[in-house]
């Protein structure tokens, strides 16, 4: 199959026709009839005007819940939500049931990924087994198995004890892998609602202050520092994160971090209905960190954007705040959220776009073959993304097989068009194909 | 007002006319030598308590009987929170019995206003206590008291215009203390908390009442016409990271109201206590049972306030 897509707009500004064949990008520019080579076999020719292509995105941070919470998700559904959202590789978290703490389960998920075929699915390893915090993972099996691991992770929970998080990012750096940090001290987060503030001090909801979040990577920038490592700080909420990473950076020290779509969007005065869509780990933080964390990620500080897209079934929400569910759904509105709140805003263009969502991402996960330009000879993985597009989300017409989302209800800007993964349409005219 | 789940959802004037409702209901309940008032006959009122709290579903059950409502009392064993059947299916349960008004005690904050906002029930929703959030027919009888005594003769269509309210104790867990801030200050009174800070929540600052660690120079510069002495737990000592504070002998010692603390009060200063009291911790038997005391006239007050506020809510019900 081949597609020319007529008249995109570049993340650099430039409008061009881009060619796709067996699954490369073949030609970017003037796609007068027969440039790029002759046309053979099957044409379709996509009208991009208007349009904006970017490299297809890449999500560091995917709860796909597979194996062990099918109802809420499997790796085929959220694969096509990735899709849906103009994503072609995402980060498979390792808190699933089993969890993915050994070859076997991280090479189980790798398979039902290439099986689906939406997107590259990268399974991240847990750090500890079972995620107790107690005992390393056998990282390496997971990094030579056929899923290739780099990312490590025991996301859903804290790496506490400061001696295993050291010996985790010493021994990763053998195979270029990577510690994926979520930040939260136990103690100081001990039944924990929402952010500490204004809003929780009137809600009576136990407390989850900023500090509990900063005092952790403060302690594992240093760390990292220290023994040389790479460290990956997940879903940075608090003006204080920022300003801690931004020093760490200053440093020299190798830490990249993450901020959620829903972090950048939305502040603890969501919490003041306790509607249980707006409980989410690490919580929704206050107006001033919501400003910090757009500027950290305008100005590099906070490297990616990663969903922590998050699927529950519907009785884990439709319940009162306490008994619910942390999380949140956001790998099919996480671009137009960005659209919204930083590119509109003036706060970053497209190519930083790419950066944040794309090149970015994929560097941290070591992933070939993700993240490249758009250019003659790279992979085609591509999204066309229409910026004029206007939309009510429905939850219930989403692709995620849960209706968790925040932002139920609200208009979008922009949309996801079309979506390629090396070479394949998955997305078309905004439908999963 | 179709439910009550907050003090703080109460404007000047919604909160002046419930006391005056509690106040004709107290009249009209003792003009009449039968106590009961046919005017929510046939409407029926679920009690539905998560939480023991045998006074509070008394005083709304005797409430409720007084205006002739049918009245179901509901304590599910476990809460949601512990597994048992969900807060969601309880209240379907009770949609399938014509329910007219739900009257809720959860330890969850927030519960009350899940029931009463995600289309579970068209049922009117009155908080009876939510977690450390709210508990507004508390600070409503807390302020009908206040006004009584303090707002002379007849307080009927007054406010708390002028007082000086001092709450001391366990804030930071204290569904009455947020109530009472809620509408003491609505009510035109300036609050002032007392409590170690231990035991105040990050973010109080921005509450619209002062906030002081020291009893006595609190005393002293804001001489308080109503003085609310909070209950503490004694589990609060044994919670994580050491307690909250020391011992209750240090507790009785900086906050505890005592002989000496009691005779500061102006001559006119009233002592409140929402109940159950730690006689001996946060209060002695003399400043609990003396003259100033009024906790015993409280719970009566209770009364006439659920009266109102069950009225209020429901009387728009019938036809
Ligand atoms: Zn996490």
């Amino acid at each position: 199959m081949r597609y020319v897509i007529k008249e995109a707009c570049l993340p650099d500004g430039q409008t061009a026709d881009i060619v796709i064949q067996r699954g490369k990008i073949v030609s970017v520019g003037r796609a007068a009839s027969g440039q790029g080579g002759t046309v053979t076999g099957e044409v379709t020719v996509v009208d991009a005007a208007g349009l904006v292509a970017l490299p297809g995105l890449v999500d560091i941070h995917t709860h796909l819940r597979e194996p062990g919470q099918e109802d809420s998700e499997t790796v085929a559904s959220g694969s096509r939500a990735a899709a849906a959202g103009g994503y072609s590789c995402v980060h498979a978290m390792a808190n699933t049931n089993p969890v993915a703490d050994t070859a076997g389960v991280v090479e189980q998920v790798w398979r039902l990924g290439r099986e689906a075929g939406y997107v590259d699915v990268r399974p991240v390893g847990a750090v500890s087994v079972g995620l107790e915090g107690k005992q390393l993972a056998e990282l390496a099996a997971m990094a030579r198995s056929v899923a290739r691991v780099r990312v490590f992770s025991d996301d859903g929970v804290c790496v506490a004890d400061p001696v295993l998080m050291r010996r985790a990012l010493e021994y990763v750096k053998g195979f270029g892998g990577v510690i994926a940090q979520h930040a939260q001290e136990p103690r100081l987060t001990e039944g924990a609602q929402m952010h500490e503030g204004l809003v929780s001090s009137e809600l009576g909801l136990a407390p989850w202050p900023a500090v509990a979040e900063e005092s952790i990577i403060a302690r594992d920038v240093l760390l990292a520092g220290h023994v040389g490592a790479r460290l990956h700080i997940c879903h940075v909420s608090t003006a204080g994160s920022v300003e801690i990473i931004r020093w760490a950076k200053g440093r020299g020290i190798a830490v990249t971090a993450e901020v959620t779509p829903h972090h950048l969007l939305l502040t603890d005065d969501s919490v003041r209905g306790y509607d249980p869509l707006f409980k989410v780990n690490p919580p929704l933080r206050s107006a001033q960190d919501v400003a910090a964390v757009r500027a950290g990620l305008a100005d590099g500080t906070i490297d990616v954007v990663g969903t922590d897209h998050a699927p529950h079934p519907a009785e884990s929400k439709d319940c009162e705040w306490a008994a619910a569910a942390f999380g949140m759904t956001g790998l099919e509105t996480a671009l137009p959220v960005i659209y919204q709140v930083m590119v509109e805003s003036g706060l970053m263009t497209w190519a930083d776009v790419v950066r944040v969502m794309s090149s970015g991402p994929a560097a941290i996960g070591r992933v070939a073959d993700q993240g490249r330009p758009i250019a003659p000879g790279e992979p085609a993985n591509l999204t066309l993304f229409d910026p004029s597009a206007r939309w009510l989300v429905v939850p219930e017409d989403m692709a995620t097989t849960s209706a968790n989302t925040p932002v139920a209800g609200r208009q979008m800007h922009g949309r996801t068009v079309a979506t390629f993964y090396r070479g394949r349409a998955t997305v078309l005219q905004g439908k999963v194909i | 007002m179709k439910h009550l789940l907050s003090a703080a959802d109460l404007s000047h004037g919604e909160a002046v006319g419930v006391l005056d409702a509690a106040e004709e209901m107290a009249q009209a309940t003792r003009e009449r030598r039968i106590k009961k008032l046919p005017v929510l006959q046939g409407l029926t009122v679920v009690n539905l308590f998560f939480e023991d709290s045998t006074r509070t579903r008394i005083s709304f059950e005797t409430a409720a009987k007084r205006l002739s409502a049918d009245v179901i009392n509901f304590s599910p064993k476990g809460s949601s929170v512990s597994k048992g059947e969900s807060l969601k299916d309880t209240v379907l349960t009770l949609g399938a019995i014509q329910t007219d008004a739900i009257v809720v005690r959860h330890p969850a904050s927030g519960a009350p206003h899940r029931i009463a906002h995600s289309g579970w029930t068209g049922a009117s929703v009155i908080n009876a206590g939510d977690g450390t959030h709210q508990h507004p027919t508390q600070a409503l009888l807390d302020a009908m008291t206040i006004r009584r005594h303090l707002m002379g003769p007849d307080p009927v269509g007054r406010d708390l215009s002028g007082l000086d309210i001092m709450i001391v104790g366990d804030v930071l867990h204290s569904r009455v203390a947020r109530s009472g801030v809620a509408l003491f200050t609505t009510l035109g009174a300036q609050v002032h908390l007392v409590a170690p800070a231990t035991l105040l929540p990050v973010g109080v600052e921005q509450w619209n009442c002062t906030v002081s660690y020291n009893v006595d120079e609190a005393l002293a510069d804001y001489p308080p016409d109503a003085l609310m002495m909070l209950r503490v737990q004694h589990e609060r000592m044994s919670s994580a990271g050491g307690g909250f504070f020391p011992s209750p002998q240090e507790y009785t010692r900086e906050y505890g109201l005592d002989s000496p603390r009691l005779e500061r009060l102006a001559p006119h200063g009233i002592v409140l206590h929402p109940g159950p009291m730690n006689r001996g911790l946060e209060i002695t038997s003399q400043a609990a049972d003396g003259p100033r005391s009024t906790i015993v006239e409280q719970v009566a007050n209770g009364v006439a306030i659920r009266m109102a506020v069950l009225y209020l809510t429901m009387s728009g019900l019938k036809e």
